[in-house]
């Protein structure tokens, strides 16, 4: 096998689970160490410097993370990543002298953002920095885009919401409130020296059936709740229907409870294991008496006198009515782009999507750049985000004369944990708690009104336990073969089976062959370099390793060593180096 | 932080033997030798041997002397019984423990100095009553515990750490063994499980003294250039003399006598032990053919391993002495020790 290039940062980055699955890289244990040591303030501030949104997140994101972590691969359960960046978020100080200065004198160079959500945020908080200017011209009253018009206060409290906005428009964003953009070609005219489209996918999808014209009381999911949450809408109905079983009917059958809804269905074509809703969302709807009927098809709208009076399903072979007052729309949402002519440059596919680059973000149209849902089409806050931050590199690298397509690489650091012959400076005793549970407002109370957070927060006892379930998986195994002597006290040691010395093969031929099987096929194999004595390799098989240390306690000659590593992430502006390696330890026999 | 202990999770895929039990199970508590002491590889491989013969931990007995060799049986099988005797006393307590319970499978533990200095005498009377007991010897030249003095299995001219060369002949604990009527006698190397582990199964499985002389480097003080027990020069010198294969009781043998295969030896407990490549004109069931064989190689600097000698016809402590099948401890004492008129009554037969 070849050996593995550890000075690849992909390599150990990739053992990090989360900040791999993470669309924006967020140094998740690094934080998670913050956070268990108090320093509330600093693990904000790591997490904003790549997710710009902590506090919003704390509470909303998708968590991709969290299905990658690996304490799931050993315990079931993976860390409450999500809960415990909220820790972070409610428990911090002051941070506005921990912000970048804001340049007085500007570079110049003016750049339009459309929409003010999430990843059109992520550009200006990039961009302003620098000495840009940022326009964002938003079509609502206010700024946030779905965070501020879609997701309810009782899972985002606006105050979370207003400050986190706050920070990143007292940079000295030139925002406009109620001006839709309608023409790009007219964009285009003012001259801006890029024009970033974080629009969305505002459009919710229609269910065209039988009676959908004469029937009043049909909404669209997501117009619903920015209606709900601009106060146009504050009652609906005693029965409600909710069709579609993402988390958008997650959102609207609950906000539907706090108006006036008792007798709530929402309403799935299919079973359980294809709802797209995140498994907790679906839980706390269930918390919240709401009934999901699977596998029932929309037939028609049944209107009697120019009323609703409910709606007809496909049901097997039967076809089932049931009596409702309201129904909610929430099959899905779509971007879409009247305003963008068609004959400018900016291509777009079949789909109505634009043509994007997956890397620069740049349309067809050298400085028309994509973010966020208007790029792909719906994904979440996270990666519009990630998208954000890319988009902003690139808008600097126009601005500045280097080709968009020339990403600054990433950098890595590592340092090693030793503290003596056997003592790290990180906690790498196994902690076997169970998940912590979040703690939910009484039922009772939480529906007396719309903007009362449910979950209430990890508490003191439940952030230390949790904390200490983190793995701490960039604290690296660092192998250093021409100090191996092959006594095999590593291998003899490690509690789940990682490693193996053994004869060079092919990666397939070894999978099979080492200590454990390594049948996950998604994680990597370190692979050394021949060893001194036999010629043999060392082999780690990456999946399951607690990094705990003992490999490298055991190790007589310290060829084994524990290394924080650190990714270092290029921001626009701000190109991130690798520190050089510190010479090897000199601790051995 | 220092780890007090391993973290109490397994691989999820960890296979489970016979019992349901893990290879985890088998551990004992963390060791304290010096990390990358050959003596902590041995240990792994007797984990390894009892997890896979499936012997249920509390039917394991587990002794030892002095030295750091001795201090191992607590890094195996918790859940085994132990004793650990004075220096070089482990063959009197096996031999007591094995006379009450013959059910039990014993394993003792020790090094070249408990067994060839002050525990020379013990050792050789246990071989000489067959003792139903797997001995193993970790061999590393030194007394570790001490710190490094030449013991009496150091070659002539291995160097100490400080550089002096060793003047006396060493005591070579296989041959030693072989002339004692030993009935089963092997050599591994800490840092060759693939070989050692089916050796250490085949040895739980013979019935009577099975000497298992296992070259187990002392990392610490005597790993140095000019030492004959290293890593290095053990694996440079090294020879696999004798392959064997240990087929355990329940698995059916299917293969063909192969090449080169020598013997098969049928194992009181049902299995089977297969001596898969022996040197030429070898016979690992023949005393004498061994014995030549190991002259033979002498002074060519090799350090022979495998299992080289085995014998299952020899009785027995036990079968020597005629005792009854039923474990003497499980005897009810009454029975045992039937009182001063029984006492009497057999006196006044010789009378
Ligand atoms: C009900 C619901 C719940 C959700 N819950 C979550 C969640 O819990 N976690 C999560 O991660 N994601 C969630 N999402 C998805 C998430 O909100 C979006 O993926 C994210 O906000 C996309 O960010 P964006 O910056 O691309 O655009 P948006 O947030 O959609 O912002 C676009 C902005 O552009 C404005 N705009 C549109 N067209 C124009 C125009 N022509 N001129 C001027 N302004 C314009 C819009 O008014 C809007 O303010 C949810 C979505 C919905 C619908
Ligand atoms: C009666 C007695 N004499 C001497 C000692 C000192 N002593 C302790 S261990 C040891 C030698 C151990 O050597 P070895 O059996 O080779 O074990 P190792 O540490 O090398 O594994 C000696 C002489 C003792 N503990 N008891
Ligand atoms: S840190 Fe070392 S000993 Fe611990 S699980 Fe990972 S490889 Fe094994
Ligand atoms: S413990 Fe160290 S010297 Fe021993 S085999 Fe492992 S890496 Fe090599
Ligand atoms: S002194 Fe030698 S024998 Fe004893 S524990 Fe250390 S390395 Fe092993
Ligand atoms: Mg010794």
């Amino acid at each position: 096998m070849k050996p593995t290039d550890t000075r690849d940062p992909a390599y150990y980055h990739k053992v990090v689970d989360c900040q791999w699955a993470c669309p924006a890289h967020t140094n998740v244990p690094e934080y998670i160490r913050l956070i268990a040591q108090g320093r509330y303030t600093d693990a904000y501030m790591l997490n904003r410097e790549s997710n710009v949104f902590p506090g919003v997140l704390g509470r909303t994101c998708d968590r991709p993370c969290e299905p990658a972590c690996r304490r799931a691969r050993v315990d079931g359960k993976p860390v409450a990543i999500c809960r415990l960046k909220r820790v972070a978020a409610d428990h911090r100080g002051e941070i506005a002298d921990r912000l970048p200065r804001i340049p007085a004198r500007k570079n110049g160079r003016r750049i339009a953002c459309v929409g003010a959500g999430p990843a059109s945020l992520t550009v200006a908080n990039d961009l302003l920095p620098l000495g840009y200017e940022v326009t964002i011209l938003e079509k609502l009253p206010e700024a946030g885009g779905l965070m501020r018009s879609n997701i309810p206060s009782f899972r985002l409290p606006g105050r979370v919401l207003d400050e986190e906005i706050g920070t990143i428009l007292d940079m000295g964003v030139d925002i406009r409130y109620g001006t839709p953009v309608t023409s790009m070609k007219a964009l285009l005219a003012e001259g801006f020296d890029a024009v970033f489209v974080g629009s969305g996918a505002p459009r919710g999808k229609d269910l065209d059936l039988p009676g959908r014209r004469e029937a009043g009381g049909v909404h669209v999911g997501i117009e619903w709740l920015e209606s709900v949450s601009f106060g146009h809408v504050d009652r609906i109905g005693e029965r409600v229907l909710v069709i579609g079983v993402g988390n958008t009917a997650m959102d609207c059958c609950r906000t539907s409870r706090r108006l006036g809804g008792r007798e709530i269905k929402v309403i799935a074509r299919r079973t359980r294991q294809f709802f797209k809703a995140s498994e907790w969302e679906i839980e706390d709807a269930e918390e919240e008496q709401v009934e999901i009927v699977v596998n029932h098809s929309p037939r028609r709208f049944v209107v009697e006198d120019g009323r609703l009076r409910g709606m007809e399903f496909d049901h097997a072979a039967d076809t089932v009515f049931m009596p409702c007052d309201d129904v909610i729309l929430a099959i899905g949402q779509e971007a879409a782009f009247p305003w963008i002519e068609r004959d400018i440059g900016i291509e777009f596919t079949r789909e109505g999507l634009p043509v994007v680059d997956p890397t620069t973000m740049e349309s067809t149209l050298p400085g028309v750049l994509f973010g966020g849902d208007a790029a792909w089409g719906p994904k979440n806050i996270i990666w519009a985000v990630a998208h954000g931050h890319e988009a902003a590199i690139s808008i600097h690298n126009r601005c500045s004369g280097v080709p968009v397509t020339e990403r600054p690489p990433q950098g890595m650091n590592l340092v090693t944990q030793k503290m003596g012959l056997q003592e790290w400076s990180y906690h790498n005793e196994y902690n076997p708690a169970a998940r912590a549970k979040m703690r939910h407002m009484d039922l009772g109370e939480r529906l007396r009104r719309l903007d009362l957070e449910v979950e209430l927060g990890f508490d003191a006892a439940q952030t230390a336990r949790e904390a200490e379930r983190c793995l701490n998986c960039d604290v690296e195994t660092v192998f250093a073969e021409s100090r191996c002597i092959e006594c095999d006290a590593c291998v003899d040691v490690c509690p789940l089976q990682c490693l193996t010395i053994a004869p060079d093969g092919g990666e397939e031929g070894l999978r099979p062959r080492l200590t454990a099987p390594a049948r996950n096929a998604a994680q990597s194999l370190f692979a050394s370099g021949a060893l001194p004595q036999t010629g043999r390799i060392m082999v780690k098989d990456e999946d399951v390793c607690v990094h705990c240390g003992l490999c490298a306690e055991r190790c007589p000659t310290s060829a084994w060593d524990m290394q924080k590593f650190e990714l270092r992430i290029p921001y626009a502006g701000r190109p991130a180096c690798t520190t050089k390696p510190e010479p090897a330890s000199t601790i051995s026999r | 932080m220092a780890s007090p202990g391993k973290p109490p999770v397994v691989h999820p895929a960890l296979e489970r033997n016979a019992l349901g039990l893990t290879l985890r199970d088998y551990e004992g508590s963390m060791s304290t030798l010096c990390a990358g002491c050959g003596h902590d590889s041995v240990t792994a491989a007797i984990v390894r041997a009892f997890w896979e013969l499936s012997t249920p931990p509390h039917r394991i007995a587990k002794l030892s002397g002095i030295g750091c060799s001795s201090k191992t049986p607590t890094y195996f099988v918790s859940g085994a019984h132990g004793f650990n005797s004075a220096h070089g006393r482990m063959p009197a307590i096996a031999t007591g423990a094995n006379a009450a319970d013959r059910e039990l499978a014993y394993i003792g533990i020790s090094g070249d100095g408990d067994s060839l200095s002050i525990g020379l005498g013990q050792m050789v009377h246990a071989i000489r009553r067959n003792v139903d007991l797997l001995y193993v010897l970790e061999n590393n030249g030194v007394y570790g515990l001490t710190k490094g003095q030449f013991s009496a299995s150091a070659d002539v001219g291995s160097k100490s750490k400080r550089g002096e060369p060793n003047p006396m002949a060493p005591i070579d604990p296989v041959t030693l063994a072989l002339a004692l009527g030993a009935t089963f006698v092997a050599r591994g190397f800490s840092g060759d499980k693939a070989q050692l582990v089916p050796i250490l199964k085949a040895g739980i499985a013979h019935r009577g003294f099975a000497l298992v002389d296992v070259v187990s480097p002392c990392v610490t003080f005597n790993d140095h250039e000019g030492s004959t027990k290293s890593y290095v020069h053990t694996r440079r010198h090294q020879v696999r003399a004798v392959l064997a294969d240990f087929v355990p009781p329940a698995r059916e043998i299917t293969a063909a006598v192969g090449d080169g295969e020598a013997t098969r030896v049928a194992m009181h407990d049902g299995s089977v032990v297969r001596f898969v490549a022996v040197p030429q004109n070898y016979d690992p069931t023949d005393r004498r053919a061994v014995f030549a064989y190991l002259q033979d190689q002498r002074g060519k600097g090799v350090i022979p391993t495998g299992l080289l000698f085995l014998d299952e016809g020899t009785p027995d402590l036990h079968e020597m002495s005629a005792t009854i099948d039923v474990p003497l401890a499980r005897v009810p004492y009454e029975k045992l020790c039937p009182g001063s008129r029984e006492l009497e009554r057999l006196q006044e037969e010789f009378r």
